[in-house]
């Protein structure tokens, strides 16, 4: 157990963190704002990395690679929204049976393979877990992923102050109150879900290039990391008064702690393959607390 | 203003649980009309008003409101005529957003929402003004939570949603029965207010005898989904109690005293 192996793996740990800081955001958009859990996230998690990698080999710049990323978690998104509000499906089903046929589709974007694999030598992206250590400071793989947290942080901080961004988070606090007040409520928890795993796509495509490849098992337990950070962030920063920007950041730092986290507990020797029952167990402590606090208490439980 | 034309209601129907609410419901309000609605439970008072606020649709019948036929207009849609408060003091806010979060949203009804943005300095300043009304003190707490206020504070700031844009019905369920007395006189007192100020056309649903008789000019008693008393005018300032009580026996044969009704 040297203490530098440690040290050395940080870096990247918090670059991954980061990156996983961008997908719980997503996330903290359907579970928080629009009190949904959806699970589609568990396939666009894969989907954006997909597309991004496919598009890439084929020559397509990282920038339009990553946009129609973005934009096919918006449709699956998309997909979601329609079972879940048009047709009456219950929101966890209706994520369940998107992320299920998200797993063909997948397979179909990567050629039919479980795996695909870009060169960082040969094609030029945008991060890579080469880019962390002894690379310019403007292509470090950290710095980038940073700024363009940054920038959606700030794009979602003003989106959700204007009236349509009001009136999906109204949706989430009260329903009946949003269509006794003129919201389609069935528009904008659409809109939301849409949002919400374009984000996830959008990070899937970062996270693919960050490992160098796209794999069609890299959404499998995504929503539990995701809800993961959200909930760190509560835990951590939810006594401290802050404005939505703070909070959406407070939720990237809880992926960036989250996997500093996993990286200590590798390093005290932990079996890689048990890491997701933990991150399950840890989860499942941490979403039971509040209600069993309130028993504690004797007041009404309010999970 | 409305007009319920033989409305009919059916839930579960075909199954042991069969109700019928509404069983043909006709009613006519004309503009600046305020009609009290009395009746035990399961009367069908607060059928009618989600019947008209097209909480979901009503089996047969038609309603009108201010010529335009509403029947099968979804709900946040016909929400640009509308503007409710309901019982229960959490059902008719945001909880986790701003008062004027919660204002601006109500400002919006009817409107089409877009990137704009969701709430202007200029809608803040009319705001605190309106706030006033309601001498509750809230137009100094423009940016606190909702969920921090009294159940008497959310329903007097429901109130003021409702009736923000000068809705052509205001639909009041019953929003003072789950106040302490005090508040309900206060919250009613700032409907009072209200609905002079605005001539707004409105529903009240009550279960208070007395608040059914001192406020507005008409009376309606529900009774197994069908209006079985209708008072107006004059003939309503003369009403007392015990009138009341005495027209409500005679529909139900007696089983009165066990119902929720305040008799005081």
């Amino acid at each position: 157990m040297d203490i530098l192996n440690l040290i050395t793996a940080l870096p990247g740990a918090a670059a991954q963190g980061l990156i996983w800081g961008i997908m719980a955001i997503g996330v903290y958009i359907t579970y928080k704002l629009l009190d949904l859990a959806d699970l589609t996230v568990d396939g666009t998690m894969c989907t954006g990395g997909a597309v991004c990698i496919m598009m890439m080999l084929k020559g397509y710049p990282v920038g339009i690679s990553l946009l129609v990323a973005f934009l096919a978690g918006v449709l699956a998104g998309l997909v979601t929204g329609v079972l879940h509000t048009t047709l009456g499906i219950p929101a966890i089903l209706a994520g369940i049976l998107s992320q299920l046929g998200l797993y063909s589709i997948n397979l179909r974007i990567m050629d039919n393979k479980a795996n695909q694999a870009i060169n960082v030598d040969k094609y030029d992206l945008l991060i890579s877990l080469r880019y962390i250590k002894n690379v310019p400071v403007y292509k470090n793989t950290i710095l980038i992923v940073a700024v363009l947290l940054l920038i959606l942080i700030t794009i979602l901080y003003w989106f959700f102050g204007t009236e349509i961004g009001s009136a999906i988070r109204a949706t989430g606090s009260n329903p009946n109150m949003s269509r006794a007040q003129g919201i389609n409520t069935d528009v904008t928890k659409i809109l939301g879900l849409m949002l919400s795993n374009g984000i996830v796509a959008f990070a899937s495509g970062l996270y693919a290039q960050y490992q160098g490849f796209a794999d069609i098992n890299a959404g499998r337990g995504a929503i539990v990391i995701g809800l993961a950070a959200v909930i760190i962030a509560e835990v951590i920063f939810g006594k401290i008064q802050s404005n939505f920007a703070f909070k959406l950041m407070f939720v990237a730092l809880g992926g960036v702690i989250y996997y500093l986290v996993l990286q200590v507990v590798l390093w005290l020797g932990l079996n890689a393959n048990d890491l997701k029952l933990i991150s399950a167990v840890i989860v499942a402590v941490f979403l039971a607390i509040p209600h069993l606090n309130a028993k504690r208490k004797g007041g009404a439980p309010n999970a | 203003m409305l007009e319920l034309k033989d409305l009919h209601k059916t839930f579960n129907p075909d199954t042991v649980n069969e109700k019928v609410a509404l069983d043909g419901i006709n009613l006519h309000l004309l503009p600046g009309d305020f009609v009290t609605v009395i009746g035990g439970n399961g009367a069908g008072k607060s059928t009618m008003l989600n019947a008209i606020a097209g909480t979901w649709f009503v089996d047969s019948g038609n309603i009108i409101i201010d010529g335009q036929d509403v029947t099968k207009l979804a709900e946040y849609k016909r929400a640009s005529f509308l503007g409710r408060v309901f019982q229960d003091p959490m059902t008719g806010t945001a909880a986790g957003m701003q008062i004027e979060e919660n204002l601006a949203l109500a400002q919006r009804r009817g409107k089409i929402r877009g990137l704009r943005i969701g709430i202007t300095s200029a809608e803040r300043d009319e705001y605190r003004e309106k706030l006033k009304i309601l001498e509750l003190g809230l137009e100094d707490r423009l940016t606190a939570k909702v969920g921090l206020l009294s159940g008497g504070q959310r329903q007097a700031l429901t109130l003021l949603m409702a009736t923000l844009k000068k809705p052509k019905i205001l639909l009041l369920d019953e929003h003072t029965a789950a106040l302490d007395p005090k508040t309900a006189a206060k919250v009613l007192e700032a409907t009072e207010r209200i609905v002079q100020k605005d001539q707004l056309t409105t529903v009240m649903i009550t279960h208070n005898m007395k608040d059914a008789i001192a406020h507005g000019n008409r009376l309606i008693m529900m009774h197994e989904g069908h209006i079985i008393y209708d008072v107006k005018g004059e003939e309503k300032k003369g009403l007392h109690v015990k009138d009341l009580l005495a027209k409500f026996e005679e529909v139900s044969g007696g089983e009165f005293a066990n119902d929720r009704m305040m008799l005081n």
